[in-house]
C-alpha cells in the first residue's frame, strides 16, 4: 500500500529584544542560573506583566514577511500547567486571537515549488530551565530563560516529506534572521521546532493518527527524525497496528524516537483572557509603519541576485538562505562590480574555508568583505594569477594580514613580462623535445604539461594566460 | 491625647502646628494597640519598631518643609499588600513565611509621604470571605460587640480603624471585601473605580475585580488617602490614565443639584428591616440636603452574585497555582514526587474556603465547561455593566445599603458559605462593572451593631461619592461616636 505523509511544524522563535517579554530583564544566554531574573518573571505574589511592545512590532514584521493577516484586536491568555520551570503556573500567550493569521511561504524542494500555509503565529513568553543532578535525585531550576519573548508558528498541514520539511525549516529560518528579530541559533534554542507527522493511504481524505516530534536542534535532526517517523508509522500500519496518538523525543545519538515519559500527558489548558493585560489594538498606521521598516526578505533577494547579478539559481538560493551570508556577499560586491565571480569564489572557496574550520562562521570569518573585493580586484588586474590568489586566500585567513601586504611580502606578484615568459616557454620546449613531437603529433593534450611545467619554474607566477598564448605561438612555429 | 476618635486631617493640623510629633503619636497609637490587641486580634504582623523608626523619619521631613499630607500618619496595611521587609501572608499558612524584596506601588506611595506602617492586618485568607473567619492567624472581633464578626475580608482594616489601633488603613475590594467590613464597623472605606489605584505589588485575588482602596473615620480622611493611592502605574497595565485630582478640593454641604438613585433590587426580599430603617433615615437626610431622590432600577443585579461566583473563581484558581511549593511558599518536604509536592503543600497550606474556590474556578474554565460557565458569567457582566450606564443617565449617585443585615455573630455561618457568598449581592456588581463604591456609617441596629449605607457613582466620579458621604456625614452628626472598647 502507498502512504502520503502529512506533515505540519510548530516552530518557536525567541526575539532578539533586549529584555524579556513582561519585565525588563535581559534576555542574555549563557549567564549564571536565576541572575537575568526578578521578582515578574519569578512569578512572585502580587507583580504585573507589562508587554514589551518590540515584541508586537516583530510579531507584526513576522506576519507582514510571511503573508499573514494581521490580528487588530489582539489579546493575551492565560494557558494554566503545573511544572517547576513555569513560575506563574500559567503562561502568558495567545489563544482564539493570535496576532497574525492565514500566512503562507513558497518553498523549493526536489525542485518543485510549494506554498506551505501558515495557520497563525502567536506571542507567548518562554519557561525556564530544569537541571537534574547526575548524582543525587535533585532537580534545579533556572529561571533564567522564564518570560523570555518567543513567537510560535503553527504551519497547515502542508507539508508532504521530510525534504519539504527542512526546506521550509529553512524558508522560516531564512525571514526570521532577514528580519532580524531571532538570532536563529537551533543549539541554543533560540530557535526549535515540533513536527506533527502522520500517514493516510494514498487517496484517503481523512488524515491519519498523528504523533508530535520533539527535540529536534539542527535543520538534519528534524529531516532525520521525520524519516525514521515515516518509517516506523509505516511499519505500524502495514503490519495491521495502529499509529497511537503520542508525544516522541528524537534521540538524536541513538537516531530513534521514543516515547515522552514525566510531563503528563493529555492537558487542558484551562485558556483564558488574562486579567492582567489590557487588549493590543494595531490601527494600520502600525502596520504601515512596520511593513515601511522591513528589510528585503529572502524571496525579493534571490529574485534580485538572478534577475540583476545573472547568478544561477543554485547559487542564488545558497547566498541567500541565509542573511549574515547574503550580507557578506553583498559587502563584498559594493567594492567589487562581477556578481557571478565573486559569488563563485564565496560558494567554493570561502565555504570550503568555513567547512573545514571548526567554529567558524560568516559572521565570524577572519577575512572581511571588502578585503576579499580586493583580492578578487588583483586576479582581475593581473596582479596575481587565480591559482596564487587561492594561497594568498588563505595565508589572509590564517594571519589576518590584508592581500596586498601578503602578496608583497611574499613576492606573489604575477610574471607578466613577455619577454621573460617567452624565455622560460622557450627553455621548456627545448628541454623537452618528445612532448614536442608528441605535440606536433596531435596530442594537443600536451598543453597542459608544458604549462604545468612553466608554472613549476615560475613557481607558480607566471601569467597563464600569456603562457598559453606563448606556448601557442612557439609551438605553430 | 485621645488617638481613638484622631481623625487624618486633625493629626495633620496638629503635627503642623507642632502640638505633638509623629514620634508621639505613632507611639500612642502602639500603646493603644497593646491595650485593645488582646481583644480585637486585628493584626497578623505589628511592625512597631519600624513604625517607630518611619515616625522619627517623618518628624525630620516635616521639620525640613518635605513630606506630604499623610506624613506622620500611623497607618495599618491589609496583609494582602506587599511591604518590602515585612512578611506578607494573606492570611494564608502557604505564605507562613514570605518576606517580599519588594514595595506595592501603594506602599511605595505612602513612602514617599512619610506615611508610618503599623503593621499588617488580619484578613480572610488571600481576601476570600465576609467574616474574616477564613484566616490562618485567627480571627479578629468586631470592636462594637466583640461575640460578632467584623466583616470581611478587609476584617483587620475595618477593626483597627475602629478599635482606635491606627488612624486609617489600607484594604482591597473583589466582591465588597472594603464596604462590607466598613459598614459592619462603623467606618467609613472606598472601593475606588477599577484602575484608579494600581494593583502591583497587592495579590491577586480575582484580577480584574480586586481594587485597593482606604478605610477612615470620616470621610475627608478618605478624601485624603485617596489623593495619596491613585494614579496611573506604568508598572500596572490595568491602571488607568484617567486625571488623578485632588479629592479633597471643592467637597461642599450641600446636595443640591445631584440626584440620588434608589435601586428597587437593593431593597428586595431579604433586606432586614432595621437596615432599611437605617438606610431611609440617611436618605431623608440627603434629601433634606438638597438632593433630589429617584426610584431606579438595575435589573441584572440578581445575577450578579452567580456571574461573581464563577468570574472570581476562575481568575482565583489561576492566580493562586504559583503557590506550588516550589519557591517561597509552604513545602511539604517529605513529598516524593513532583505530584505529591504540588499536592501535598498546597493542602497543607490553603485553608478549606481558599480549595472551594480553586476548584470551583478550575471547574468552570475546564474544557467543554468555559462557553457554559465562564463566558455566560462574562456576558452577564456586560448586562451588569450595561445596567449601571444607563441608571447613571438618570442621577448622580445610587443609594443603598452595604449589606442585607448587621454583622453575624462568629461562627454562626460557618456551615453555610452559601448563604455567605448571598450576602455579598449588594456590594458585588459594582466590581463586575468597576464603579467606584463607598461605606459611610448610617446608623446602629437595635443591638447596637452599626449599619453602612452604600453609595456608588459612575467610573472615575468618586468626588461624587465623597460628596455624598460628608453630606451623609455631617446631616446624621453621628461621626466620632466610639464602641465601648475598655
Amino acid at each position: 500500500m502507498e502512504f502520503e505523509t502529512v506533515i505540519g511544524l510548530e516552530i518557536h522563535a525567541q526575539m532578539k529584544t533586549n529584555s524579556k517579554i513582561f519585565c525588563s530583564c535581559t534576555t542574555a544566554f549563557g549567564n549564571p542560573p536565576n541572575t537575568n531574573t526578578c521578582p515578574i518573571c519569578l512569578g512572585m505574589p502580587g507583580v504585573l506583566p507589562v508587554l514589551n511592545k518590540e515584541v508586537v512590532e516583530s510579531a507584526i514584521a513576522l506576519g507582514l514577511a510571511t503573508n499573514c493577516q494581521i490580528t487588530q484586536w489582539n489579546q493575551f491568555a492565560r494557558k494554566n500547567y503545573f511544572y517547576p520551570d513555569l513560575p506563574k503556573g500559567y503562561q502568558i500567550s495567545q489563544f482564539d486571537l493570535p496576532i497574525c493569521e492565514h500566512g503562507h511561504v513558497n518553498i523549493t524542494s526536489g525542485g518543485n515549488e510549494r506554498r506551505i500555509g501558515i495557520t497563525r503565529i502567536h506571542m507567548e513568553e518562554d519557561a525556564g530551565k530544569l537541571v537534574h543532578d547526575d548524582r543525587e535525585p535533585k532537580s534545579y531550576v533556572d529561571l533564567n530563560r522564564a518570560g523570555t519573548p518567543l513567537l510560535e508558528i503553527v504551519s497547515e498541514p502542508d507539508i508532504r516529506s521530510p525534504e519539504e520539511a527542512a526546506a521550509y525549516l529553512r524558508k522560516l529560518h531564512a525571514v526570521v534572521t532577514y528580519l532580524d528579530i531571532c538570532d536563529g541559533n537551533m543549539q541554543e534554542g533560540s530557535f526549535r521546532c515540533d513536527a506533527n507527522i502522520s500517514l493516510r493511504p494514498v487517496g484517503q481524505k481523512e488524515l491519519g493518527t498523528r504523533t508530535e516530534l520533539k527535540n529536534m536542534n539542527s535543520f538534519r535532526n528534524v529531516q532525520k527524525a521525520l524519516e525514521f517517523e515515516i518509517r516506523r508509522q509505516r511499519d505500524l500500519l502495514l503490519d495491521g497496528e495502529a499509529v497511537i496518538q503520542q508525544t516522541l523525543l528524537w534521540d538524536p545519538d541513538r537516531q530513534v524516537t521514543s516515547a515522552m515519559r514525566g510531563k503528563e500527558e493529555a492537558h487542558d489548558y484551562r485558556y483564558f483572557p488574562d486579567p492582567d493585560l489590557v487588549p493590543v489594538v494595531i490601527d494600520d498606521a502600525w502596520i504601515a509603519r512596520v511593513r515601511q521598516n522591513l528589510p528585503e526578505l529572502p524571496d525579493a533577494k534571490l529574485a534580485r541576485f538572478i534577475n540583476e547579478l545573472g547568478l544561477g539559481e543554485e547559487e542564488a538560493s545558497i547566498l541567500t538562505s541565509e542573511r549574515p551570508l547574503a550580507d557578506y556577499f553583498e559587502a563584498a560586491l559594493a567594492h567589487y562590480p562581477n556578481g557571478k565571480k565573486l559569488g563563485n569564489w564565496i560558494l567554493t572557496e570561502l565555504m570550503r574555508e568555513l567547512k573545514g574550520a571548526e567554529g567558524m562562521d560568516i559572521a565570524t570569518f577572519p577575512v572581511q568583505p571588502v578585503e576579499l573585493a580586493r583580492l578578487m580586484g588583483m586576479i582581475d588586474k593581473g596582479t596575481i594569477s587565480g591559482k596564487i590568489a587561492k594561497t594568498v586566500f588563505e595565508e589572509m585567513i590564517r594571519s589576518g594580514k590584508d592581500a596586498d601586504t601578503i602578496v608583497k611580502e611574499k613576492n606573489l606578484v604575477q610574471n607578466s613580462d613577455a619577454g621573460e615568459i617567452l624565455q622560460l616557454v622557450q627553455d621548456i620546449l627545448v628541454n623537452n623535445p618528445e612532448q614536442v613531437a608528441d605535440f606536433k603529433g596531435g596530442k594537443t593534450k600536451l598543453m597542459g604539461f608544458f604549462v604545468g611545467q612553466l608554472m613549476k619554474v615560475s613557481k607558480g607566477k607566471a601569467n597563464p594566460q600569456m603562457a598559453n598564448e606563448l606556448f601557442s605561438q612557439e609551438l605553430n612555429k | 491625647m485621645d488617638v481613638t476618635a484622631l481623625t487624618i486631617h486633625a493629626a495633620k493640623d496638629a503635627l503642623a502646628r507642632g502640638e505633638m510629633t509623629s514620634v508621639e503619636l505613632t507611639q500612642e497609637v502602639l500603646d493603644r494597640i497593646d491595650t485593645v490587641e488582646p481583644a480585637v486580634n486585628a493584626f497578623i504582623t505589628r511592625t512597631s519598631e519600624g513604625a517607630l523608626a518611619q515616625a522619627a523619619q517623618a518628624d525630620a521631613m516635616r521639620s525640613r518643609g518635605a513630606g506630604g499630607p499623610l506624613c506622620g500618619i500611623p497607618l495599618g496595611i491589609k496583609d494582602v499588600i506587599c511591604t518590602k521587609g515585612v512578611r506578607t501572608t494573606a492570611g494564608s499558612k502557604i505564605l507562613e513565611n514570605f518576606i517580599p524584596p519588594y514595595d506595592a506601588t501603594v506602599m511605595d506611595k505612602l513612602h514617599s509621604q512619610g506615611a508610618v506602617c503599623v503593621g499588617k492586618l488580619s484578613m480572610d485568607e488571600f481576601a476570600m470571605g465576609s467574616g474574616n473567619e477564613n484566616c490562618a492567624f485567627g480571627t479578629p472581633h468586631n470592636p462594637w460587640n466583640l461575640d460578632y464578626i467584623c466583616g470581611g475580608s478587609s476584617g483587620g482594616s475595618a477593626a483597627s480603624v475602629a478599635a482606635g489601633e491606627c488612624l486609617a488603613s489600607l484594604g482591597s475590594d473583589t466582591g465588597g471585601s472594603i464596604r462590607q467590613p466598613a459598614s459592619h464597623c462603623g467606618v467609613v472605606g472606598i472601593k475606588p473605580t477599577y484602575g484608579r489605584v494600581s494593583r502591583f505589588g497587592l495579590l491577586a485575588f480575582a484580577s480584574s475585580l480586586d481594587q485597593i482602596g482606604p478605610l477612615t473615620r470620616d470621610v475627608t480622611d478618605a478624601a485624603l488617602m485617596l489623593n495619596g493611592l491613585g494614579g496611573h502605574d506604568p508598572r500596572d497595565s490595568t491602571s488607568a490614565r484617567a486625571a488623578h485630582e485632588d479629592y479633597t478640593e471643592g467637597l461642599i454641604a450641600g446636595m443640591k443639584g445631584l440626584t440620588i438613585g434608589i435601586p428597587a433590587e437593593y431593597f428586595a426580599a431579604g433586606l432586614s428591616p432595621e437596615v432599611e430603617k437605617v438606610i431611609r433615615h440617611g436618605i431623608a437626610v440627603l434629601q433634606d440636603a438638597g438632593a433630589e431622590v429617584k426610584e431606579v432600577s438595575l435589573p441584572h443585579t440578581e445575577y450578579g452574585v452567580a456571574a461573581y461566583y464563577i468570574i472570581a473563581p476562575a481568575e482565583a484558581s489561576s492566580n493562586l497555582a504559583r503557590y506550588d511549593g516550589v519557591r517561597y511558599t509552604h513545602r511539604d518536604m517529605n513529598a516524593d514526587s513532583l505530584i505529591d509536592l504540588y499536592r501535598c503543600s498546597r493542602s497543607q497550606g490553603f485553608g478549606d474556603e481558599v480549595k472551594r474556590r480553586i476548584l470551583l474556578g478550575t471547574y468552570a474554565l475546564s474544557s467543554g465547561y468555559y462557553d457554559a460557565y465562564y463566558k455566560k458569567a462574562s456576558q452577564v457582566r456586560t448586562l451588569i455593566i450595561e445596567d449601571y450606564k444607563n441608571v447613571f443617565k438618570e442621577c448622580d449617585v445610587l443609594v443603598s445599603p452595604v449589606t442585607p443585615t448587621p454583622a453575624w455573630k462568629i461562627g454562626e455561618k460557618s456551615s453555610d458559605p452559601l448563604s455567605v457568598y448571598l450576602s455579598d449581592a449588594l456590594t458585588i456588581p459594582a466590581n463586575l462593572a468597576g464603579v467606584p463604591g463607598m461605606s459611610v456609617p448610617c446608623g446602629f441596629s437595635e443591638s447596637g451593631l452599626p449599619i453602612g449605607m452604600q453609595l456608588q457613582a459612575p467610573h472615575f466620579a468618586e468626588k461624587i461619592l465623597l460628596q455624598a458621604g460628608l453630606n451623609l456625614e455631617q446631616g446624621l452628626g453621628i461621626q466620632g461616636k466610639q464602641p465601648a472598647l475598655s
